[in-house]
């Protein structure tokens, strides 16, 4: 039996409008993307703020260290069980700016510490980085949510 | 080898298959919305704590400190705050932002004015931030921020407590 192509008409469909919307959401998505955040720890709840406000500029060299609700430093995804333990790869960040021909004391080092972390194990932290001649320290809260306006 | 063209009225449409294409974009938009993380603003107080202050005082200060202590319970809650030895109580932050607002009101001690804060080791560290709130601005109605003192160190750390 012969079949005509009379009784199977191709439907030609417009995917103009379906492709227009797709790559608005992936420019959407594109632009929210925060890699800076991948690397923060989903265990630490920073305390909240309602002064709390993304800096106006970034810090030329920035340093994050994060520190658990029991008190252990977390410095590129590995977590470590005292401050005393972070001190060589604090060496290693400044032996690295002295090779760039920078000093320590132009690296900001961002605490980002949980709420319930006490306090006198956080200034444990900044004594081995002071230690290690790091001078400038960020104390990272969250925005208040409630206090914006 | 000959090449025959078509000829046809108007202009001839060329067949693009899109499937490959729709399918990478597709897989994009997944990538990116599996991948999102909604977060909070988060925001930095600075300190400057030079190793070398802690040795031998800061040539630098102009005026001493503000000196701010901050008392734990067991727990790790406030147990008091004490402001160059007045005490405001445990919830006292909104009294001693009004006392180190009554302190710069004319703004002209913002940048000259500091505070120590002297912490119990157990003290929590959402303390800190609040009493760093309390003495470091006030947010405006339509969102600014008034400064009041920036300058914001910590006393030498205390042993952790004995059992």
């Amino acid at each position: 039996m012969r079949i005509g192509s009379r009784l199977h008409p191709t439907l030609e469909v417009d995917y103009t409008p379906m492709i227009d919307m797709t790559f608005q959401l992936i420019a959407f998505f594109m632009i929210l993307i925060n890699f800076d955040a991948a690397e923060n720890s989903d265990k630490i709840q920073l305390p909240v703020s309602i002064l709390a406000k993304p800096p106006e500029a970034p810090a030329e060299v920035a340093i994050t260290v994060q520190m658990d609700e029991k008190g252990r430093p977390i410095m590129a995804g590995q977590t470590y069980p005292s401050p005393a333990d972070i001190r060589p790869i604090l060496d290693l960040e400044r032996e690295t700016l002295e090779q760039r021909g920078q000093s320590a004391a132009i690296a900001t080092i961002i605490i980002r510490g949980h709420k319930d972390a006490k306090t006198g194990v956080i200034q444990e932290l900044i004594k081995v980085c002071q230690e290690a001649r790091f001078e400038k320290f960020t104390l990272r809260a969250q925005e208040d949510l409630q206090a914006r306006p | 080898m000959a090449v025959h063209i078509k000829k046809t009225s108007g202009t001839a449409k060329i067949p693009i298959d899109m499937t490959p294409m729709i399918d990478i974009v597709f897989q994009l938009l997944t990538f990116f919305i599996m991948t999102l993380k909604i977060a909070a603003m988060e925001g930095d107080f600075n300190i400057k704590m030079p190793l070398s202050a802690i040795a031998a005082g800061d040539p630098d200060e102009q005026m001493p400190p503000i000196k701010l202590r901050l008392v734990a319970t067991n727990d790790g809650s406030c147990g008091d705050i004490i402001m160059n030895d007045r005490s405001f109580g445990a919830d006292g932050w909104k009294a001693l932002h009004q006392e180190v607002a009554s302190l710069v009101q004319d703004g002209s001690l913002t940048a000259e004015a500091e505070v120590e804060l002297n912490c119990d080791y157990n003290l929590k560290y959402e303390n800190v931030i609040r009493a760093i709130t309390a003495v470091s601005g006030q947010r405006q109605p339509n969102g600014d921020i008034i400064k009041m003192i920036e300058k914001i160190k910590f006393a030498p750390p205390k042993p952790p407590p004995t059992k």
